[in-house]
């Protein structure tokens, strides 16, 4: 594969979260790059889809201040009575806004790191990695859209000793995926659907490539953790569960699947953004449903975690 | 649980604290006893005139025996240290929070007789009398408190040695230490004579307790018509005729030995922390197996035993404290701190099955006293530390856990063999000492962000304007952040001198005028030097003053060295006039001090290398100076309930804190300020020395959601073997949400029983003040 120095290489990272626990063994630091070729309708991480930087406005943290305003360079602030409103479409994620808010209500999703940087800022905890058999893992976004990137900050977790996992949607290019799989410990491997309609209808695209790349990395022995997240009313359905089942039994080599249920979590951040959230009426999946599905999946593979 | 533990435990937390008079009635007679007598044979005598005279308080059912008062809760006072008014009883009777009822008698036997004979003869009266004019002055604007104004220096735990010998045995050593007294060569002989002479007049006193309570097990027996209670209280009566007399020989006798023992110290004086039978798992292992070898002891009766044994505990609140000493210490708890787990001497595991037992006991019984905790090394095994979390995650504080190869490195470094090393532990909230050989004295807290906030004014106390301080001169005009690091370092030198120089006095004090030679027959080694456990008599003699408010103080110098010196986005002048206002009309100032500036607990070496710098500081100012008692002082972090007060005291800082709001929290992050997440608390905590510490207290604060499943047990597993592979001495959680929290403080009557962790020991929730319950909902809470 190409080998670029790791110093000249950068990517677009949103977030480096710590003390991650359910992204893969043991405790973990979750670096999140930005950029998704996915448009999930239950997208937790919406700030993730673009792949430049984005304002992020907590109107809850508002001092009222009228600092951003004063600050920014373009125009786009204005005030609305008590509030300061952002035009987005003026907006150029310049940051002066970000820099100018005293009270931290104005975040910039996304910056550029260099490959050194992110490895000082995993390296921190090795300890609790040691530990714990835990390590990195990539997520996003699409930890794939950077490949590049991604393979050389994977490189240097290995160099260091580190376990690494990518948390993928497995919607790239073949050959991506390979360059990868030389470097990654393990996938967390996203299957959201079966059928390719339903795929394409609540995800954007179709899920070939997907089913494709999960046969690819099975054939080449990489670890693979399949991840189910469940939707009610979208995927949680038993024929879509049964042909997930059926499907990653018939590749052989994969023991665990997790269900991860759908949770709001993210819901806020649409408002941050000043997104509208699609999926306003989806509630949680009950305990029950989980444990059913969970069961059925039982079927098909060793473990079933989550 | 069976029904007598139960029902005992039911009777426990539904008694009401109460004053009891009777030792202040027996103190008072006995201090008037005329004569010739030295110190130490004074305080003998009043030692045997309580255990001859007090009365007797056997509980239906229970199996362990013996209260400090005439009965559970029953308080007793100390009017020869500090003697209430009639204002204090009242005040006491009538709070809101930690009152004691006094009744009519008690008042009128205190008006009449106590207060009239105390007043202007107590050791409080005298210390405030000795203490200079700067000393008062700094402990009115709460630079530090002193923990030897309402309650004598203790702060010990006991070894093995009880349940090796006897009364009879340790009075033959003090014959023999007698018979050896060189008063051709030794100066001191005749004082050591004394001494000696005092501690077997205790030995006797402390063997006629427990006889009292054997004859009165028998006139109880003659009465019970249940034939199974009237055997039990024929072995209770038997139990007390052999010990403490003689060394215990079953489970039963080891647990009642140890226990008159405790009721010997707390009565003879109102030594902080209690006392504390130190490594129990350790001790009482020989007889657990013995009676499950010979058939004598079953598992379950030795569990019954042990929470007999806890039940006693919880029966005695911490003596009735007033002012200052309240405030800093607001709580029934009485700091006694069951330890199990870590080494041996030898250095091997100590973990036994006894281990497992007690952690059984704790998770049952629930109760705030005793505190225990786990001392955990890296040879203890992972199951004893999932024993532990089991518990742990359950959210009420308890058992803590501690870092035995810290706390051996530290003990090491202050200079104990290493056998001393290992057997040693911690006792109170969190510190280091090496058990029944150490007098380790708290002497007070230190108020770390109070001395930026007069050193920020040049000397003064902005508070009241008095001049209490250096004339480090005026920051406005430094020129760089060393020359403010500079002055804040001779401020706290400064401060440092007056605590020590008032506690070299307090020492004396305490030395001349209130020897313990119950407790100095117990500590090594008082007997062999014939010298008081308050003047020197044990093996091992450290003082320690305990910082307070770390992350505050970090987070403050951090503002000011990355606005005034580093960005230079405002001036120090600007920066002194808007905490003068406490931020009001300056709301983006606040907000650019919360929000734009690196904090200590997120693993950001910006602030934490400046913990590193104040730690250094406050080290260097402490640390080596000579004790009265052949020993030294060394430092500590923790603050019991202190941080409330001190930040009651200190004004509005420039981390953004506003005037009088509680100080950060032992050695944690600021209140919301860490915002990485544990690993990056764990990680900026363990930047600091603990080796060069006695003890530094970390709390974190879980939602339930974090531990559930195994999954939750083995990343807190995980969390605490790396927080110790990176040197920390101790971490304790809360697993609570702050909404659990705010529907306690809203509904009190719902959350009675609702215990969390305050700082080195847990207490209820709705016994904690309205400041102290919003400070622990305000801290940071991981999910």
């Amino acid at each position: 594969m190409l080998r670029v120095s790791p110093r000249r290489m950068t990517g677009i990272v949103f977030n480096i979260m710590r003390f991650t626990v359910n992204d893969g063994p043991g405790i973990r630091t979750t670096v999140f790059l930005k950029g998704c070729p996915l448009h999930c309708l239950w997208c937790h991480n919406p700030e993730a889809i673009s792949p430049q930087p984005e304002l992020f406005i907590r109107a809850d943290l508002c001092i009222r201040c009228g600092a951003c305003l004063e600050a920014c360079p373009h125009a786009a602030v204005r005030r609305e009575d008590d509030m300061f409103v952002t035009a987005r479409e003026v907006c150029r994620r310049c940051g002066c806004c970000v820099e100018a808010c005293w009270s931290g209500a104005r975040e910039l999703v996304g910056r550029e790191m260099t490959t050194e940087e992110v490895l000082e800022e995993v390296s921190r905890d090795t300890v609790f990695y040691d530990e714990s058999r835990g390590g990195v893992t990539f997520s996003g976004g699409e930890p794939l859209l950077q490949h590049e990137f991604l393979a050389s900050v994977l490189q240097g977790c290995r160099d260091r000793g580190i376990h690494t996992a990518v948390d993928t949607s497995g919607y790239a290019a073949p050959t991506v995926l390979d360059a990868v799989a030389e470097v990654a410990d393990l996938f967390l491997y996203d299957f959201k659907l079966f059928d390719e309609e339903r795929h394409r209808r609540f995800t954007g695209v179709s899920n070939r490539l997907i089913l494709e790349n999960l046969r690819r990395l099975t054939a080449r022995k990489s670890s693979v953790i399949v991840r189910v997240p469940l939707i009610p009313g979208i995927n949680d359905d038993d024929e879509n569960i049964r042909a997930i089942g059926e499907f990653v039994a018939s590749l052989g080599g994969i023991s665990e699947i997790d269900v991860l249920p759908y949770h709001e979590t993210g819901l806020a951040k649409y408002g941050r953004l000043g997104r509208v959230y699609a999926l306003r009426e989806v509630a949680r999946p009950s305990p029950t449903r989980v444990e059913e599905v969970a069961a059925l999946l039982c079927e098909y593979v060793a473990t079933v975690g989550g | 649980m069976t029904d007598r533990i139960r029902k005992l435990r039911e009777q426990s937390l539904s008694a009401i604290p109460h004053l009891s008079p009777e030792r202040a009635i027996l103190v008072t007679e006995s201090s008037k006893a005329v004569g010739l007598l030295s110190a130490a044979m004074r305080r003998a005598l009043t030692f045997r005139t309580i255990m001859e005279r007090k009365a007797i308080c056997i509980n239906d059912g229970e199996l362990i025996v013996g209260e400090r008062g005439p009965a559970p809760k029953a308080t007793y006072t100390y009017p020869e240290l500090c003697c209430h008014s009639m204002e204090d009883l009242e005040l006491l009777h009538g709070r809101e929070k930690i009152s004691f009822q006094v009744d009519d008698e008690t008042c009128r036997i205190y008006r009449d007789t106590i207060v009239p004979y105390w007043t202007g003869r107590t050791i409080r009266d005298r210390i405030f009398v000795e203490m200079t004019e700067e000393w008062k002055a700094c402990y009115r604007a709460g630079i530090f408190t002193e923990f030897m104004e309402q309650r004598a220096p203790g702060h010990t735990a006991l070894d093995d040695k009880i349940y090796r010998k006897g009364m009879l045995d340790f009075k033959a050593d003090i014959q023999s230490r007698l018979g050896a007294l060189d008063y051709h060569n030794d100066p001191e002989a005749f004082e050591k004579k004394e001494e000696l002479d005092a501690m077997a007049v205790c030995a006797d006193a402390i063997v006629t307790l427990a006889h009292r309570h054997a004859d009165r097990a028998l006139e109880l027996a003659a009465q019970e018509p249940d034939a199974v209670r009237r055997a039990e209280l024929h072995e209770i009566a038997r139990a007390c005729r052999k010990v403490p007399a003689h060394a215990p020989e079953t489970f039963w006798e080891a647990l009642q030995a140890y226990w008159f023992i405790h009721l010997g110290v707390i009565t003879e004086l109102n030594p902080w922390d209690a006392f504390n039978p130190g490594r129990l798992d350790q001790h009482l292992h020989p007889f657990y197996a013995k009676g499950l070898a010979d058939g004598s002891l079953t598992r379950e009766a030795a569990k019954e035993l042990l929470e007999c044994f806890w039940i006693k505990f919880d029966n005695q609140p911490a003596p009735p404290k007033v002012g200052v000493t309240a405030a800093e210490s607001s709580t029934y708890t009485d700091f006694a701190n069951i330890n199990v787990g870590g080494l041996r001497p030898d250095g091997s595991d100590g973990v036994n099955d006894v281990t497992y037992l007690v952690l059984e006991v704790i998770d049952e019984m629930r109760l705030t006293q005793p505190s225990s905790n786990v001392q955990l090394s890296r040879k203890s095994p992972g199951q004893v530390l999932g024993a532990a979390c089991r518990i742990i995650r359950k959210g009420w504080g308890q058992p803590s856990i501690f870092n035995a190869d810290t706390i051996v490195e530290e003990l090491l470094r202050q200079g104990k063999t290493a056998e001393d090393a290992r057997s040693g532990g911690a006792s109170g909230c969190v510190e280091t000492g090496a058990f029944g050989k150490e007098s380790y004295i708290l002497t007070g807290y230190f108020n770390l962000p109070k001395v930026l906030e007069v050193t920020l004014h040049n000397g003064v106390d902005p508070r009241t304007g008095a001049r209490i301080g250096l004339t480090t001169g005026d920051p406005a005009v430094f020129s760089s952040f060393a020359e403010m690091m500079d002055a804040f370092r001779r401020q706290i030198e400064h401060f440092v001198d007056i605590k020590v120089r008032g506690n070299n006095v307090i020492e004396r004090l305490y030395a001349d005028y209130m020897p313990a030679p119950f407790l100095s027959i117990l500590i090594d080694d008082c007997i062999a030097k014939g010298k008081d456990y308050n003047n020197g008599g044990a093996r091992y003699n450290t003082n320690y003053v305990q910082g307070v408010g770390i992350g505050t103080i970090t987070d403050s110098l951090t503002a000011v060295r990355y606005h005034v010196f580093d960005h230079q986005t405002m001036t120090l002048a600007d920066l002194r006039e808007v905490l003068g206002a406490d931020f009001v009309g300056h709301e983006r100032i606040r907000q650019a001090l919360v929000n734009k500036t690196p904090k200590y607990g997120n693993d950001d070496d910006y602030a934490d290398e400046l913990m590193r710098e104040v730690f250094d500081s406050y080290y260097c100012a402490v640390d080596g100076r000579k004790n009265t008692k052949g020993g030294q002082y060394h430092i500590n972090f923790l603050p019991t309930t202190c941080h409330v007060y001190f930040g009651s005291m200190t004004g509005a800082t420039p981390d953004g804190r506003r005037s009088g709001t509680p100080l950060s929290e032992g050695i944690s992050p600021v209140q919301g300020a860490d915002r990485k997440g544990p690993t990056a608390v764990l990680r900026s905590a363990g930047k600091m020395d603990h080796v060069r510490t006695g003890g530094a207290l970390l709390n974190q604060k879980f939602t339930p959601q974090l531990l559930e499943g195994e999954k939750g047990i083995e990343n807190l597993a995980h969390l605490v073997r790396s927080y110790f592979a990176l040197g920390g001495h101790h971490i304790q959680f809360n697993v609570v949400t702050a909404g659990t929290l705010r529907k306690a403080q809203a509904h009190p009557e719902q959350y009675r029983g609702l215990i969390v962790r305050v700082a080195g020991y847990s207490d209820y929730f709705c016994d904690l003040s309205k400041t102290l319950q919003d400070e622990i909902i305000a801290r940071t809470e991981h999910q």
